[in-house]
């Protein structure tokens, strides 16, 4: 059988075309299998623009106001306690004031300013340095302003805890599980070579719950929607005077700290 | 035959060494493995139903898994809704291993037979009697 170049262009033209045809076909079939089924967010979920806190410090005044909230964050999270302060894993804690608010010092402060504890967590930047920074996108922006991390993906390269300017960060140099007093079946644990820190409780937020630390606190945290103008965070913000940490560095955090001086909020 | 003694004893010898995984391995590897549904919470169930049929997940949960956690941490949808309408919380710890609280008898028994080491049980916890760790 012999066949000229306009049968062969004919015929190679329509057999591409078959090909075409054949392998659409088959990856619509197999990729249908489950067309029904869908992702959705929760019913009841607390939704926002752009979540923020407001630590109100005037509301926490002795030691254990501060470690009650403590507590019962690194307990539902089964944050390990090694014991050393090389290993440390903190999700929320406290330090000095001329730690918290550097360059911000000065000697004729108020004397409580010397010895009073200043919540430190996660200020979920708007312009968070640990995102830009992360190789796999372990570290990612929610639409609602969340900075979270994918443990899955997490490779403990550490360039997070190099980048952020908060000390937010904690890695895990060893296996965590020993070092959980009492494991919470309900929250998984880390496991070692990840990096972890305050997610704003989101498994919390997707059941209509606050997190934690604002549960607990009795109204020294705020927890609201600073997109929202009627929002709680936002009724706050507008009538008392607020500081946020190193926001010099433009990462736009949102953890706001009101440190006294006023009347209650 | 010239050397023909010593050809065939280095035959010999080559067919023993290129099939000792095969008789070494004899009555070991194909123990087939038995999967258990026996839980305390699945004899409650009126209808034994997993999230879809027995068929997709057989074949396909380490993808609708894969799925689930991209879905729930990345995406924030935390809600799956199957081909039946039916709403699950999407989470290994308390959905999945919720029913399948025998890991041993339902994940591990398969996983070890296939040779394939799951990384999710280094983080997500599964109570003892159910825990390999």
């Amino acid at each position: 059988m012999s066949m000229d170049r306009r049968e062969f262009l004919k015929f190679i033209g329509l057999a591409g075309l078959g090909l075409g045809i054949g392998a659409s076909a088959t990856g619509w079939i197999f990729s249908r299998g489950l067309e029904a089924s869908e992702y959705i967010p929760p019913p009841g979920a607390l939704t926002a623009k752009r979540w923020a806190m407001v630590v109100d410090l005037s509301k926490f005044k002795t030691e254990e106001d501060y470690q009650r909230v403590i507590d019962a964050c690194h307990k539902i999270h089964n944050v390990p306690d090694f014991g050393n302060p090389k290993d440390e894993i903190k999700w929320i804690w406290t330090d000095t004031y001329e730690h918290t608010f550097p360059g911000q010092e000065n000697k004729f402060l108020p004397k409580e300013f010397e010895e009073k504890p200043f919540f430190l967590l996660c200020n979920h930047c708007d312009n968070a340095p640990c995102v830009r920074v992360c190789p796999t996108k372990a570290t990612f922006k929610r639409s609602d302003g969340i900075t979270m991390q994918d443990y899955h993906r997490c490779i403990g390269c550490r360039f997070c805890m190099a980048a952020c300017p908060y000390g937010a960060r904690s890695f895990n140099w060893r296996d965590p599980r020993p070092f959980i007093k009492e494991i919470d079946p309900t929250y998984p644990t880390r496991t070692k070579g990840v990096v972890e820190k305050c997610t704003y409780c989101v498994e919390r937020l997707a059941k209509g719950l606050q997190p934690k630390c604002v549960e607990v606190s009795n109204g020294g945290l705020i927890f609201g929607d600073l997109a929202d103008p009627n929002s709680e965070v936002r009724r706050i913000l507008n009538t008392h005077f607020s500081l946020r940490r190193k926001a010099e560095l433009g990462t736009g955090p949102s953890v706001f700290y009101i440190i006294g001086g006023e009347e209650d909020v | 035959m010239y050397d023909g003694g010593k050809i065939i004893t280095g035959i010999i010898i080559f067919l023993l060494f290129a099939t000792f995984p095969f008789y070494y391995n004899i009555g070991k590897a194909n123990v087939k493995p038995d999967p258990k549904l026996d839980t305390p919470v699945i004899k409650q169930l009126a209808e034994k139903k997993c999230v879809e049929s027995k068929e997709y997940m057989r074949a396909n949960h380490m993808q609708i898994l894969d799925d689930w956690r991209n879905m729930a941490l990345r995406e924030a949808k935390r809600t799956y809704r199957n081909a039946e309408g039916k709403l699950f919380e999407i989470s290994l710890q308390n959905t999945c291993m919720k029913c399948h609280s025998n890991k041993n008898k339902f994940c591990d028994e398969c996983h070890k037979y296939a040779n394939v080491k799951p990384y999710c049980w280094d983080c997500h916890f599964v109570k003892e009697g159910g825990a390999a760790k």
